[in-house]
């Protein structure tokens, strides 16, 4: 229950960061177009415009470990859970030229 | 507009004028030039033109195709055509109207903002992004030269050294043995020999008898060692053989028409030797001040603007990013922070630090690739690895692990790519 109103409160904050921090959010997330293209599909996912809830859920659970990847865990736990959520936030808005 | 000051007048203002915004000047539209047309240069010009679609943005390139060294060990191997790398800048300049100029650059004229072509004609900029690579330093190994690069090829720059070493590799005879020279810290991409030398056996395994691979390594220690020498002997046996520096295993000198190699101690005689030699930025960027007396660029890690020369942003294998390899992964992030604290420069705004991620995959055979991750923040002054993160692919995964990292390899190809040059 703990860890739901912390998730919560992170897509909460994921929803309120891109217009508090700005582009220091965005860059943040224009950073992950370089594998994950927007334009391209391949066996490496899309993430512009999923909903923010659920790229959070994902990259917090690289980041704990509790979900297996290849590189994206030791990508993730560069993050702050703040952080995860405001690029989140700006995946979800559609990130990508 | 300068045509009626005098260039005491023009001077005088320039100091005024570095402190107002770009932008606030009003009538004139802002430009911001770039030199260079890899994965840095590119990348800047797409996230430039995506961050404000009236900013005048130029790209100066000599060639009209960008090849790419990434992948370029797959061509020297055979996995693949060369033409594979190859990306033009149609996107950029018809999509998304970024005046591409396929030149060189003569000069950079910091103090008065303005570049000089190789045609002549100077480019006015309000901020200018540097992104040239590398160049060799030649005769650094006694005897290598560019005269020597073409028997010996470096291969460093993907194009027609990596066409030529593919033909050397080629005509190499059963027992052959084939010297793969690795320079010390620091040079582009840290993996690069290693995953070289790996391709090359893969070919020479399949098509030659009793061939060898001898690594001459300046340094004692390189990128995901433990997994290349993992992934060598189980792929290749004993078939590959590094030589660290302390072993006496740096090159000192060559003799291309004579056809050796030498160490302190030692002279090879090999079928094929791949000189990779001591590196440092792209001429132009040393030219226009910009290196410090070890041959790179030494920027703000926030901005990436030169500590050398303001107003100049340096990115990619050309700067000193700290811990950041020189890597396209790297260039790449570098472009788009750069890009942005120019605009936000140009709009007389701050810019805070973000972090930056290199991914970078190497493979050791067409299925079997490791790979190495970072996240960097800015901390005492320069670009760190955040505790606690990145590293690379464990050690003693299955091949099934091996096989997904290839998969990811060309994948992160493709969208690098599309990042940069467009899809």
């Amino acid at each position: 229950m703990r860890s739901l109103t912390a998730f919560m409160a992170l897509v909460v904050m994921a929803a309120a960061l891109p217009a508090r921090a700005g582009g220091q959010a965005r860059l943040m997330a224009e950073a992950c177009a370089a594998c994950h293209s927007p334009q391209i599909h391949s066996g490496i996912p899309t993430l512009a415009g999923r909903p923010a809830g659920e790229l959070l859920r994902l990259l917090l659970a690289f980041r704990d470990g509790s979900r297996a990847a290849t590189v994206m865990d030791r990508i993730a736990k560069g993050y702050s859970g703040e952080e995860l959520g405001a690029i989140a936030g700006e995946l979800a808005g559609g990130v990508g030229p | 507009m300068t045509g009626r000051l005098s260039r005491r007048a023009l001077l005088a203002g320039a100091t005024a004028l570095m402190a107002t915004p770009a932008l606030a000047a009003g009538a004139r539209r802002a430009r911001v030039v770039i030199v260079g047309g890899g994965f840095g240069g590119a990348t800047a010009a797409r996230y430039l033109r995506r961050a404000m679609p009236d900013l005048g943005i130029t790209l100066i390139e000599p060639s009209r195709l960008h090849v790419t060294c990434p992948g370029s060990n797959g061509v020297i191997g055979g996995l693949g055509p060369l033409s594979r790398l190859e990306h033009g800048y149609d996107h950029l300049r018809s999509r998304l109207g970024i005046e591409v100029v396929h030149d060189t650059v003569a000069a950079i004229e910091g103090e008065r903002r303005r570049v000089r072509l190789g045609g002549g004609q100077w480019i006015a900029y309000d901020r200018l992004i540097v992104s040239p690579g590398i160049d060799m330093r030649w005769n650094e190994i006694e005897g290598y030269d560019e005269a020597a690069a073409q028997i010996m090829p470096h291969a460093w720059k993907a194009g027609a050294q990596t066409a030529l070493l593919r033909r050397r590799l080629e005509a190499v005879e059963d027992g052959g043995v084939v010297i793969v020279a690795a320079p010390g810290n620091p040079f582009r991409c840290p993996p690069g020999p290693y995953e070289r030398a790996g391709l090359i056996a893969w070919h020479l395994s399949r098509t030659r008898k009793g061939c060898k691979v001898l690594i001459l390594d300046a340094k004692d220690s390189f990128s995901k060692q433990a997994l290349f020498q993992e992934g060598w002997k189980a792929l290749y046996g004993d078939m590959i053989e590094w030589v660290s520096g302390a072993n006496n295993g740096r090159v000192v000198r060559v003799n291309a028409a004579e056809g050796w190699v030498e160490t302190d101690f030692d002279r090879f005689t090999p079928a094929l030797a791949n000189i990779i030699p001591p590196q440092g930025a792209g001429r132009i960027a040393v030219a226009a001040g910009l290196a410090d007396a070890g041959g790179f660029c030494p920027v703000d890690p926030v901005t990436f603007e030169s500590r050398l020369v303001p107003g100049i942003h340096v990115i990619g294998d050309a700067c000193i990013a700290g811990e950041m390899p020189k890597s396209a992964s790297s260039a790449n992030n570098q472009a788009k922070i750069a890009a942005a604290a120019a605009v936000a420069s140009l709009a007389g705004q701050g810019f805070g630090p973000v972090k930056a991620i290199n991914v970078c995959y190497s493979l050791l055979a067409p299925d079997y690739a490791v790979s190495v991750a970072g996240v960097y923040e800015v901390a005492d002054g320069r670009r760190a690895a955040v505790a606690e993160s990145g590293g690379v692919s464990p050690l003693g995964a299955d091949a099934h692990a091996r096989k997904a990292e290839a998969e990811h390899a060309a994948d992160w190809y493709a969208a690098i790519c599309a990042d940069a040059w467009g899809a």
